[in-house]
């Protein structure tokens, strides 16, 4: 017999005094994984099942549909525009403010992260006060016939608002931690201040730059509430995919509304995944992880 | 000499403090610029407009029973949903953090799920789950229990939409307890149910509040995920987001924007709050 070759056979070690006792530990876990499992993975789980429940023809039917593609070209026309000019922002100013000291600084973070705190359907109303038939610049533009809101450039702008903040929340506090010292030392030796930030600093941040970008993408392809008051939801013309998604479902059209929407969860498991393969593997490269 | 050029020195405080780095100007400029344009000039045509209701205006627009009513829903629910992520919330950071299992670092990615997945898809999923025919409706309205189409749908999509920032800003404080504590807790006899409760707990109460607030004021402004499972009857199921987009519709742009200042005066208080909250912890437990 095996064991007799084994004349001290392991006995289970003593509980660790730091440790809970098995029984509660499985018992947390268990409520821990009950509770995961019911909130987050089984809504996953139906929109792919939705989705597929008819078929696979269903399935990719919904993506024959002219507005479904209309839906899905504004969407990335939109990101397109959004996460480039929020990238650029949230560059420049972390730059202005990790690696200059001047007063008042702690407000103008606190200004930039104003956005999060917005609802998204309050973020869509400004901008129908600004630029609505009632707002402020309302009949000015009526009279140079350009339409903002109900139009793609209220989606545009909604958008920005809406996710304003990701790049530069990443940035500012990942090159607050670099300080200067290694921009001093390209000056030093001759670099313009262009070349310093492209070879030094541009390589220090790139990883939290990339994580940035990655959110303020997934949400700028996802708003919703926001888009929704300044579409106007025009089929074919000014529908993003999640409006297209709510159409559907209200027409009772489900397999399309989910279908349509299984590309987003795909999106979004997509930047889940990026997301977390950067934390594993540049957890010091990148803010992130402590802020949200 | 004459021509020698005078080393200037600055006594007045320059702005920024002197620096070798260049590009202040243009990256300053322009951060200022695109933060006026799109945030501070909108939100505060948002602020001069409610102003020009008045506090009285204010107040007749948050008495009006249907505003009252969707204003009670949106802040109870999301006060019930608060409450309920950070007891399930502090469960999942505890057992995520702590322990090793097969699927843990999955489920750890998984909880971002909320901030990832777009609003209205994870709204339509849950109606499809809690309908009447639905993997979860269906067993359920054999027992007579209703959850779409109710304040139980609102609250199920507010606790999925609040999760995450419990849970996150509880896991960073939970890696970092010191081992040491919890052993000298335990040599000097307290049972293991003691130490957790009156040694490692209150240091998490400043983020535990954090992330209550967090997953609060988020859920007052939620719209995509509740719109679809919620059913939207006035007075019963509606929340505050979706009565200013029916103000709109109907254009009482007065109404939409008396609504929109308190949702923005309750952010603000949230936000205060939470910043006291950090003050208070930094103070008491030395970290934030």
């Amino acid at each position: 017999m095996s064991e007799a070759l084994a004349p001290d056979a392991p006995v289970a070690a003593p509980r660790r005094v730091t440790e809970e006792a098995p029984l509660t530990r499985y018992l947390l876990i268990g409520v821990a994984v009950a509770f995961l499992g019911l909130f987050l993975l089984l809504p996953l789980a139906a929109v792919f099942t939705e989705a597929l429940g008819k078929g696979v023809g269903a399935f990719f039917a919904t993506f024959d549909e002219p507005d479904a593609l209309a839906a899905i070209r504004l969407t990335l026309i939109v990101a397109a525009i959004v996460v480039p000019l929020n990238a650029a922002f949230g560059v420049c100013a972390a730059w202005a403010i990790a690696k200059f000291s001047f007063p008042g600084k702690s407000v103008l973070i606190t200004l930039i992260d104003l956005p999060f705190s917005v609802s998204p359907v309050v973020s869509g109303l400004v901008y129908v006060l600004v630029f609505g038939a009632q707002g402020v610049f309302g009949p000015f533009l009526k009279a140079q016939g350009i339409q903002v809101v109900f139009a793609i450039p209220g989606i545009v702008l909604a958008t920005i608002f809406v996710t304003f903040p990701f790049v530069a929340r990443e940035l500012i506090p990942l090159m607050q931690e670099q300080g200067t010292v290694e921009e001093e030392a390209a000056l030093t030796l001759g670099a313009s201040g262009f070349r310093a930030f492209l070879t030094v600093t541009l390589p220090n941040i790139k990883w939290g730059l990339l994580y940035g970008v990655l959110l303020a993408n997934a949400r700028a392809m996802g708003e919703f509430g926001a888009v929704s008051v300044v579409s106007g939801h025009i089929r074919g013309l000014t529908n993003t995919i999640p409006l297209q998604v709510e159409i559907l479902y209200n027409e009772y059209n489900i397999v399309s509304a989910f279908a349509l929407a299984s590309l987003l969860a795909g999106l979004a498991l997509v930047t889940l995944g990026i997301k977390t393969l950067l934390e594993w593997r540049y957890a010091g490269q990148i803010a992130g992880r402590r802020r949200h | 000499m004459a021509d020698s050029t005078p080393v200037v020195k600055k006594t007045a405080r320059s702005f920024p403090a002197p620096s070798v780095i260049p590009g202040f100007a243009p990256t300053f400029g322009f951060t200022i610029l695109y933060l006026g344009l799109i945030v501070l000039f909108p939100l505060s045509l948002l602020v001069l407009r409610a102003s020009e209701l008045g506090l009285s205006g204010l107040y007749s627009v948050a008495t009006e029973p249907r505003v009252a009513a969707a204003l009670r829903t949106s802040f109870f629910i999301s006060f019930a949903a608060a409450a309920i992520d950070v007891v399930f919330g502090l469960v999942v950071a505890w057992v995520l953090t702590r322990y090793e299992f097969p699927g843990r670092r999955f489920l750890d990615a998984i909880v971002d799920l909320p901030f990832a997945l777009p609003t209205a898809v994870a709204g339509i999923a849950l109606a499809a789950l809690y309908a009447p025919n639905g993997w979860l409706g269906a067993p359920l309205a054999e027992y007579d229990v209703k959850i779409a189409f109710t304040r139980w749908g609102i609250l199920i999509a507010l606790v999925f939409v609040g999760l995450p920032f419990v849970v996150r800003t509880a896991q960073p404080l939970l890696a970092e307890i010191d081992a040491e504590l919890e052993e000298a807790s335990a040599t000097l006899g307290a049972s293991r149910a003691q130490t957790v409760w009156r040694v490692l707990l209150p240091p998490l109460l400043p983020a535990l509040l954090t992330g209550f607030a967090l997953a609060f004021a988020r859920s007052v402004g939620e719209y995509g995920s509740v719109i679809f499972i919620a059913g939207n009857l006035a007075y019963i199921s509606e929340i505050a987001p979706l009565l200013i987009i029916v103000k709109l519709e109907q254009f009482d742009y007065a109404g939409a924007t008396g609504i929109a200042t308190i949702m923005l005066a309750i952010s603000f208080a949230v936000l205060l709050a939470i910043n006291l909250i950090q003050a208070w912890s930094q103070k008491r437990f030395g970290h934030v």
